[in-house]
């Protein structure tokens, strides 16, 4: 007889690493082929389209990676603030905060050219963080829960840009409740020429290599991981938790306004009501899947990209719903944190003898 | 001033609040079963968003109301069992499952709207809940129109309120409910399995959510809209951590920010020079605020977001 005994595992085997990822993607992939049927669509037919039409073209590359820009910045947000068990779950308002930010300072006329694109990029970095500051300030000193707090400041400051960009705010040129441009020496350079790969594809690629630095080989990063696993053997060990929860929170911001710094500087050059399309909410299932590892968030953001560009070609193709793209998201946010379990957990098949 | 008052303060006016509570009363009791259980229910927000739409869809198609809350509530089970799989059989982060289930519901509550209606030019409509006025209570001056004019899901919730209270208070049920949300190994001892128990509050969480989503879709509007609960799930959390974990005062909490919300929306009708949406922004500036004054003193339940786990003491 055989039987299958799950038993706790002292120690993750390093290829579990990767596999674990993967095996979720597959799992998701097929869970969601489910969907596809039901859409009446071939299934084989709708993922190659899916996958393949980000990434057939050189053009349709490029602006995969320009759309997994701003995925890798607020994944690696969310992956520094779930280190330290600070429930971020505003990335989305930062990323606005750091792009409203970064279109007020790169319109104003007075300041010298020079000046403007490392001035939009501190604005950015600096609303971003001052934005997350505000539940991490309500957790330390009142005791508020940050998962909703983070939430409904998600809320509060995209009804604050709509007002704002309906009001005062409003681009006298166009009559739209967009903001007006920003100026032409405030763009981001483009490294690609005829694409539109902008400096803040380096910048997030940069960000993720500086974010590992960070999280790894200094001792914010280890207050950080220290304060997420245990508390109170952080506060034994000489850290304030609660100073390392601010900490994090102003990285976290940080690196989510610049998400909204590269789409403004680089993309859209203005601040518009759909500016970013739930970019914050895959970022918690970006740095899920990276398994909070900022490099791994750079192929995790790629991958959601490729889905998120894909899901346009597939619907026009096959007719299944655009919206398969947002249930990938869920089903491989779940998955993921399913396949975890075999990080704590093995399965080992035993052969019973009849003895 | 004084007529502006006047004007805000119309029997319209508490008609309207009374309505607006309404679905935040269903969700905030749904929220506040499973965390009396132990789990912090984070997939609300997408629970009510996909029962709104299987419950608007159900009702297009049959033409009847009550089959789509039925269909709704079914939707929240379903969602509820996920949620007690992920974080009470494979004890997960309930933060994260939850999470997860609202972003997999709200896809899935596009997807099949997409799927089902396609892309039309108008938006499909049904005939949405009548008000069932009670027979001569809603004669009464003032009182009648306000209280007694209204949808019988209406009634429904406000009844549910004090049912709740008694439930959790009074019956068996509800005292093993209480016991796994503070000490589930006393009410294992106990012989109460607290596996089960977490499973039923989910469900039961689940169902009433639905009816929240299928109020916001089938009674306050006669549409689904991909913005028809826009927040409103997680208003409905900081709800209970405001109503400290209890249904009476989770309720007045709900009629709080039902009062904010019908002022902003009177506000956003009167002759103010200020864009709409700083109103709309009100009642979540005000949650925050309340959340940060009642925070400090808030007890949880004390085994809220800890998975059960026989073996571990």
């Amino acid at each position: 007889m055989i039987g299958l005994r799950i038993e706790s595992r002292e120690q993750t085997p390093l290829w579990l690493n990767v596999t674990l990822p993967l095996m979720a993607v597959a799992a998701t992939l097929i869970l969601c082929s489910g969907l596809i049927l039901l859409a009446g669509a071939n299934v084989f037919t709708a993922y190659e389209k899916l996958f393949l039409s980000a990434l057939s073209t050189r053009f349709n590359l490029v602006e995969t990676a320009v759309k997994a820009t701003p995925l890798i910045f607020t994944g690696l947000a969310v992956a520094v603030a779930f280190k330290a068990r600070f429930w971020n779950i505003g990335a989305e308002g930062q990323l606005l905060a750091g792009a409203m930010a970064a279109a007020f300072v790169g319109a104003r006329e007075s300041l010298p050219a020079w000046s403007l694109c490392p001035g939009m990029i501190l604005a950015g970095i600096a609303a971003g963080a001052l934005w997350a500051m505000i539940p991490a300030v309500l957790k330390t000193r009142f005791k508020v829960d940050d998962v909703v707090t983070s939430l409904l400041l998600n809320f509060i400051i995209f009804y604050g840009m709509m007002a704002l960009l309906d009001g005062p705010w409003k681009d006298p040129l166009s009559g739209y409740p967009d903001s007006p441009d920003i100026r032409m020496d405030a763009e981001f350079p483009i490294l690609l020429r005829a694409t539109r790969l902008h400096l803040g594809v380096l910048l997030a690629a940069i960000a993720s290599f500086g974010t590992w630095l960070l999280m790894r080989r200094t001792t914010v990063g280890f207050a950080i991981q220290a304060v997420g696993e245990n508390p109170v053997a952080a506060r034994y060990a000489g850290f304030s938790v609660n100073g390392v929860i601010l900490a994090t929170a102003a990285v976290s911001g940080a690196l989510a306004g610049l998400a909204g710094v590269g789409e403004v500087a680089g993309l859209h050059f203005q601040v518009m009501a759909g500016l970013s399309p739930g970019y914050g909410y895959t970022g918690i299932v970006i740095a899920m899947l990276a398994r909070l590892n900022p490099l791994g968030v750079v192929p995790a953001a790629f991958f959601f990209a490729v889905i998120i560009t894909g899901a346009e070609a597939m619907s026009r193709a096959t007719g299944v719903p655009v919206f398969l793209a947002d249930v990938i998201q869920g089903t491989a946010l779940i998955a993921m944190l399913v396949a975890l379990l075999f990080t704590r957990y093995r399965i080992r098949i035993r052969r019973f003898s009849h003895a | 001033m004084h007529e502006l008052l006047g004007q805000l303060f119309q029997v319209g006016f508490f008609a309207a609040l009374i309505r607006i509570a309404t679905p935040l009363i269903f969700a905030t009791l749904g929220e506040l079963f499973a965390e009396r259980a132990g789990i912090l229910n984070l997939g609300i927000e997408g629970i009510m968003m996909l029962a709104a739409m299987t419950g608007f869809s159900t009702a297009y198609f049959s033409g009847s109301l009550w089959l789509g809350v039925a269909a709704a509530m079914a939707t929240g089970v379903l969602a509820g069992l996920l949620m007690g799989f992920l974080t009470v059989s494979l004890g997960l982060s309930q933060h994260v499952s939850g999470i997860g289930v609202t972003l997999l519901c709200s896809g899935l509550s596009f997807y099949f709207y997409r799927l089902i209606f396609g892309q039309p030019s108008s938006i499909p409509k049904i005939t949405a809940f009548k008000p069932l006025p009670i027979p001569g209570l809603s004669a009464i001056p003032v009182i009648g129109p306000v209280l007694f004019d209204h949808f019988s899901l209406v009634y429904l919730a406000f009844a549910l309120v004090p049912l709740a209270a008694w439930i959790l208070r009074a019956t068996p049920w509800g005292l093993n409910l209480r016991t796994v949300g503070e000490n589930p190994h006393a009410a294992f001892t106990a012989g109460v399995s607290v596996i089960r128990v977490r499973y039923q509050a989910l469900m039961l969480s689940g169902a009433l959510m639905g009816i929240a989503g299928a109020f916001l879709s089938m009674a306050q509007y006669n549409a689904y809209t991909f913005g028809v609960i826009s927040g409103r799930g997680w208003v409905c959390i900081a709800l209970v951590v405001f109503g400290q974990w209890n249904p009476w005062k989770s309720a007045a909490g709900a009629l709080l920010f039902a009062f904010i919300d019908a002022l902003q929306l009177r506000l956003q009708a009167s002759s103010f020079n200020l864009p709409y949406q700083v109103f709309l922004m009100m009642p979540f500036v005000l949650t925050i605020v309340g959340m940060a004054l009642v925070s400090r003193n808030a007890k949880a339940p004390a085994a809220l977001l800890t998975p059960f786990r026989k073996e571990e003491r």
